[in-house]
């Protein structure tokens, strides 16, 4: 795992070509037991090779990623199935490489890449949702120890977790930004209890976890008492990259779902959906270029504000399509596949039928950022527009109305 | 529930990714268009200048058309132009959105330029012209009403004699009246066939109304037996015709772009200024959530103009479909961000003095012009196989 990688830094495509080919050849995927397949590709450094060397990575460009998951995806190597760790390797992850110690990342990055453990985000709460500077879960130090009160809520994946990335107030007297601090909590705590939090799809993809007594050594500190926020930034900005990354095929989403419905049913069609269909179509269309634009720019290094309105586009559409379909689908769409609670492993926004998709999609402009306040950072950051007037910012945490 | 069935056939999907990024050429010509444009006053200067009564700018035509050199773009350097593509005359076409020129660019340097690229361009009939407009010293239009979208070619209004004689009226003609050269589809002896006639030639006559853009004139074009000369003719000259169409429609979206650019830019600028309640009238969500909005629709206006001027520059088999899907989603882009503008601007904003209402009549016609969004969307029910009821 520490082996030395004296070329790291100048690789380019064919390297990383060469490299790959040597590990296949070292670890054949089809005789290979796929978790030793994993741990052996995270110690060549082809986990994620825009890491450093001896954390999953080479210190190569991430645009050059596509090339080892292109000649790896050919030869059969198993995956760690992203979508099952996705808070791990798109939050998690790069918030330890930014602010870990050397021991937290030697500790944490390989069983998380690995998929062996799985991670969560404690931030959310009760009372602090789009205002999550305000969150009143307590961080009381004792000791090389913290000892942690509170109630996070909107937890997907807790119930599957063996570690989540937690902000706390650490000190109630400081502006509700400054007296926060950031840690990674042992789900295995006692003092930990996750409950299913039952949503209007009927399944609880996602989870109420409450916190009684949760001890945290200090070691398990992210950054410095009191930047939480700042660290906490980190792990926000990476969630919104890891949104524009993927490519997609025209009809590639919700757009595609609904297009098929549509030529599979003659008998269903109006002239009024078929305006709005190819209304859609055409937003769905542009959408998908517009983030294959944003991938282009990134791509050169040169990224855009238009990551930040991508999601707002993205929450509309998904929400208009799916009520578009369950309209078209007439009597079909008075019925519902199943109101069972379920706990799914991950989610997918164009699964199941038209019902779960229309009732899956209202969140899609709340979860990750409520597409109004989405909406303020478009025009404050990216258009320069003057903020509200504040009065919450100067004040001390415990003074403010709750 | 009976799922829908999903063995149906996958839509057609485009080819090779296009590149939807602005060269460094294209972001030199755009700085030197742009500087060409500050310098002569933008939109303030145009507005001056619509007093005068002048349909269109002869010295800022000459200055970007000829000296500059935007008006041979498309055209190959054998046949006397520039040997660019329809990625660069993009770029020039957004900035005079940006700045509502009256100048007849798209309908000179795209339309008439590549409905002669369509004929046989080494006959002298063809290159003669062809070369006159890549030069910029002659401005020729393509006589088909502006509202005329690619794919619905007309029947022509106009016969042809045996002689190459022309008679007929062709209505909504934009920028007729700046025209040396019409290109004009008629009917006759070689059936569908596309002449070219001098604008000052006995029997033509271009009579412009009062226009809702003052900017881009349309006007009548009254020909009584006018001498044609023979450009093309039945498929050659249809194909012409249809390509033109479609050129301009994907190149006007870079214009819309350029429209709605403006126009958010004014509104941010103005709001962030203006003093209303005791603070700028910006920072109240109720508006800059708007232009937040409306921030997102223009980002998403220059991804899908720069897809349709990509798939036109590179001959994409997938250009019907970017030129549809840019025109649906970039017309009434402009049109919007010019009554937020207006709105947003308050009172002033609906002043005469203001240049904003000069940005919403332009949008507006551009909303018309070759093709509505509505138009573009039932061609992708074709193209998209998405079959109406």
């Amino acid at each position: 795992m520490t082996e030395e990688h004296p070329e790291a830094g100048s690789l380019d495509a064919e390297g990383l070509r060469r490299r790959t080919a040597d590990l296949l050849a070292a670890h054949p995927p089809a005789t290979t037991d796929p978790l030793a397949f994993l741990r052996a590709r995270f110690d060549a450094g082809l986990a994620w090779v825009h890491f450093p060397p001896g954390l999953g990575g080479l210190d190569a460009p991430r645009a050059l990623q596509v090339v080892v998951d292109t000649e790896l995806e050919a030869a059969g190597a198993p995956d760690n199935n992203p979508r099952r760790i996705g808070i791990g390797l798109g939050m998690a992850a790069p918030t330890i490489l930014r602010f870990g110690t050397d021991e937290q990342k030697k500790r944490f990055l390989r069983p998380l890449w690995t998929g062996e453990e799985v991670w969560c985000q404690l931030f959310s709460e009760p009372g602090a949702g789009s205002d999550l500077a305000a969150l009143a879960t307590r961080a009381v130090r004792d000791g090389d120890h913290w000892t942690v009160d509170g109630q996070k809520v909107w937890t997907s994946g807790a119930h599957q977790a063996r570690w989540a990335i937690l902000i706390a107030r650490t000190d109630p007297e400081l502006p509700k930004h400054r007296g926060i601090t950031y840690f990674v909590c042992d789900l295995t705590d006692p003092g930990v209890d996750v409950r299913p939090l039952r949503q209007i799809t009927g399944e609880a993809e996602f989870n109420e976890v409450f916190l009684t007594g949760v001890r945290i050594p200090d070691a398990h500190r992210l950054g410095e008492v009191g930047e939480g926020w700042k660290v906490a930034q980190t792990t926000l900005m990476n969630e919104r990259v890891a949104i524009g990354g993927a490519r997609m095929p025209r009809e590639g989403g919700m757009i595609g779902v609904a297009a098929q419905a549509w030529r599979a049913r003659p008998e269903a069609r109006t002239h009024d959906l078929h305006q709005r269909l190819l209304g859609l179509w055409v937003e769905a269309e542009v959408a998908r270029l517009t983030g294959e634009r944003l991938r282009q720019q990134l791509a050169k290094g040169q990224p855009g504000p238009e990551g930040s309105g991508m999601k707002l586009a993205f929450a509309r559409l998904a929400q208009q399509i799916s009520g578009w379909e369950v309209e078209f689908l007439a009597e079909d769409g008075l019925a519902y596949d199943d109101w069972t609670l379920r706990r799914p492993e991950g989610v997918d926004f164009t699964g199941r039928e038209a019902g779960y998709r229309y009732l899956r999609a209202k969140g899609n402009s709340i979860e990750g950022g409520t597409s109004e306040v989405l909406l303020n950072i478009v025009a404050e950051r990216v258009l320069g527009l003057p903020p509200e007037p504040r009065t919450d910012k100067d004040v001390a945490w415990k003074d403010l109305p709750r | 529930m009976t799922a829908p069935s999903r063995a149906q056939a996958a839509p057609a999907q485009p080819g090779a990714a296009p590149d939807l990024l602005y060269s460094e050429p294209e972001d030199d010509l755009r700085a030197a268009v742009r500087s060409l444009l500050t310098d002569r006053g933008g939109p303030a200067a145009v507005l001056a200048d619509l007093e005068s009564g002048r349909t269109h700018d002869t010295g800022l035509w000459r200055a970007l058309a000829a000296d500059m050199g935007t008006a041979g773009l498309l055209v190959p350097e054998k046949l006397g132009g520039q040997g660019a593509s329809a990625r660069e005359a993009a770029v020039v076409l957004e900035e005079l959105g940006r700045s509502v020129a009256p100048v007849p660019y798209l309908t000179s340097a795209v339309l008439a330029v590549t409905a002669l690229l369509g004929c046989e361009t080494d006959r002298p009939e063809v290159a003669a012209p062809l070369a006159a407009l890549a030069e910029g010293h002659s401005v020729g239009v393509l006589a088909v009403p502006l509202p005329t979208a690619p794919g619905t070619l007309p029947e022509p209004a106009v016969r042809a004699d045996a002689d190459g004689a022309l008679s007929g009226e062709v209505t909504g003609v934009a920028d007729a009246a700046a025209a040396d050269v019409l290109l004009v589809p008629a009917d006759g002896p070689y059936g569908y066939a596309l002449y070219a006639v001098d604008a000052n030639a006995n029997g033509v006559r271009t009579a412009p109304g009062t226009p809702l853009d003052l900017t881009r004139t349309p006007a009548r074009v009254t020909l009584d037996r006018a001498a044609g000369r023979l450009l093309a003719g039945q498929d050659t000259a249809r194909a012409a015709v249809t390509g033109a169409l479609l050129a301009g429609a994907g190149l006007l979206a870079s214009e819309q772009l350029g429209i709605a650019e403006w126009c958010l830019a004014e509104t941010v600028r103005h709001t962030a200024q203006r003093t209303q309640f005791g603070r700028p009238v910006g920072s109240f969500q109720a508006l800059k959530h708007r232009m937040a909005a409306l921030w997102l629709e223009v980002a998403s206006a220059r991804a899908a103009a720069r897809n349709a001027a990509d798939a036109l520059a590179t001959g994409s088999p997938d250009a019907r479909v970017a030129v549809a899907v840019a025109q649906a989603y970039c017309a009434p882009v402009a049109v919007r961000a010019a009554e937020e503008c207006i709105q947003l601007h308050g009172g002033i904003g609906m002043t005469w003095e203001h240049p904003a209402h000069l940005f919403l009549k332009r949008a507006k016609a551009d909303e018309i012009a070759l093709g509505t969004p509505g138009r573009h969307r039932a061609a992708l029910a074709e193209l998209a196989d998405l079959q109406a009821p």
